[in-house]
């Protein structure tokens, strides 16, 4: 899908990429902000749709989760279950995953079948 | 969730229809819900819907069978550019980036034209004749470019009489002020005529085109969003 095709369109470019990916028989996840708090970069209802493959679209936050996020995407397309996440602020001398921006998220990741 | 409400989501969407996708987060069940319907399957209150819609932001409310997150899907909003000049070149593509629905309006033969503005729906006409086509809403800002008190009046006179949600024109503070007297002579009170934000933009020192496109861009969301 060519990006600048899509803004003719009013759909959301991640739903079409999402719907376009399925149409292909491509296996995939859809993972939605469900809340933030304090400075979380993405909106709630902000998309990002992740393939079997690994290509993703979109983002839930400014980079700091996605990696973490297509894990559990690709373990959803696996189990065919949807699941919930949470991340919250780093404590930069550990090696985890969160928001350094201080932002706390939830998300919702679900297959799309 | 299932492929065919992806499928019809998108179809929304792109057929300009506002809706509300619900989804319990225990077990993902999920309700498409169409404006001005009620949720069959999910119980979610009907006012709460109706707010979601209007507000534009997802919200998660709690229901007898746990937390339903509600996202509203509604139409992008429109900015109508009068005036096909240097600053509309600039700004129409900045504003279909910042995710606008743009239209661009220029009687003019050979502004309005789709090599200069690929992004943009075009108009050739004057603004008081496309004016029922064209029908500002609560989403539509419009701004006059043209400093053409033939092109810009009409189309202001037709922003101050809809619900646009933003209305701006070009033009120094002199030619505000002779604006502003016209405008009023054809009967709109101070009260009305102070929703033309003019000089147009925020003030960031803009000299270019392409700095004032920024600067107006940023007034319109922030009139949008504050």
């Amino acid at each position: 899908m060519d990006p600048s095709n899509s803004r003719h369109t009013n759909a959301d470019p991640v739903l079409a990429q999402a719907a376009e990916w399925l149409d292909e028989g491509r296996r995939i996840a859809l993972a939605t902000v469900t809340r933030t708090w304090g400075s979380a970069p993405r909106r709630a209802g902000s998309h990002m749709v992740i393939a079997a493959s690994g290509d993703f679209a979109g983002s839930v936050s400014g980079g700091c989760i996605e990696g973490a996020v297509i894990q559990t995407a690709l373990e959803v397309i696996e189990s065919g279950a949807p699941r919930t996440l949470e991340f919250g602020v780093t404590n930069e001398m550990a090696w985890e995953v969160g928001l350094a921006c201080g932002g706390r998220v939830h998300l919702f990741v679900e297959p799309v079948v | 969730m299932n492929g065919r409400v992806l499928r019809e989501l998108v179809a929304a969407q792109e057929s300009g229809r506002d809706v509300v996708l619900a989804t319990r987060l225990g077990d993902g069940a999920q309700e498409l819900i169409e404006a001005g319907r009620g949720s069959d399957g999910l119980g979610v209150d009907g006012g709460v819907l109706a707010d979601v819609l209007r507000v534009g932001e997802s919200r998660t409310v709690e229901t007898g069978d746990g937390p339903v997150f509600l996202r509203p899907y509604i139409r992008a909003p429109r900015l109508v550019v009068v005036g096909a000049v240097h600053i509309a070149q600039a700004l129409v593509p900045m504003a279909a980036l910042a995710g606008f629905r743009v239209t661009v309006l220029d009687p003019r033969e050979g502004f309005a034209t789709g090599d200069r503005f690929p992004e943009a729906v075009l108009v050739k006409d004057w603004p008081d004749r496309a004016r029922a086509g064209l029908a500002p809403d609560g989403r539509t800002a419009v701004v006059a470019l043209t400093h053409d008190p033939k092109i810009d009046d009409p189309a202001l006179i037709a922003a101050l009489e809809s619900d646009a949600f933003y209305v701006g024109a070009l033009g120094s503070r002199k030619t505000q002020g002779a604006r502003r007297e016209r405008l009023g002579e054809t009967g709109f009170s101070a009260e009305v005529l102070d929703r033309i934000h003019g000089p147009i933009g925020l003030p960031i020192g803009a000299r270019t085109p392409e700095e004032i496109a920024v600067a107006v861009l940023a007034e319109v969301i922030g009139a949008l969003r504050l």
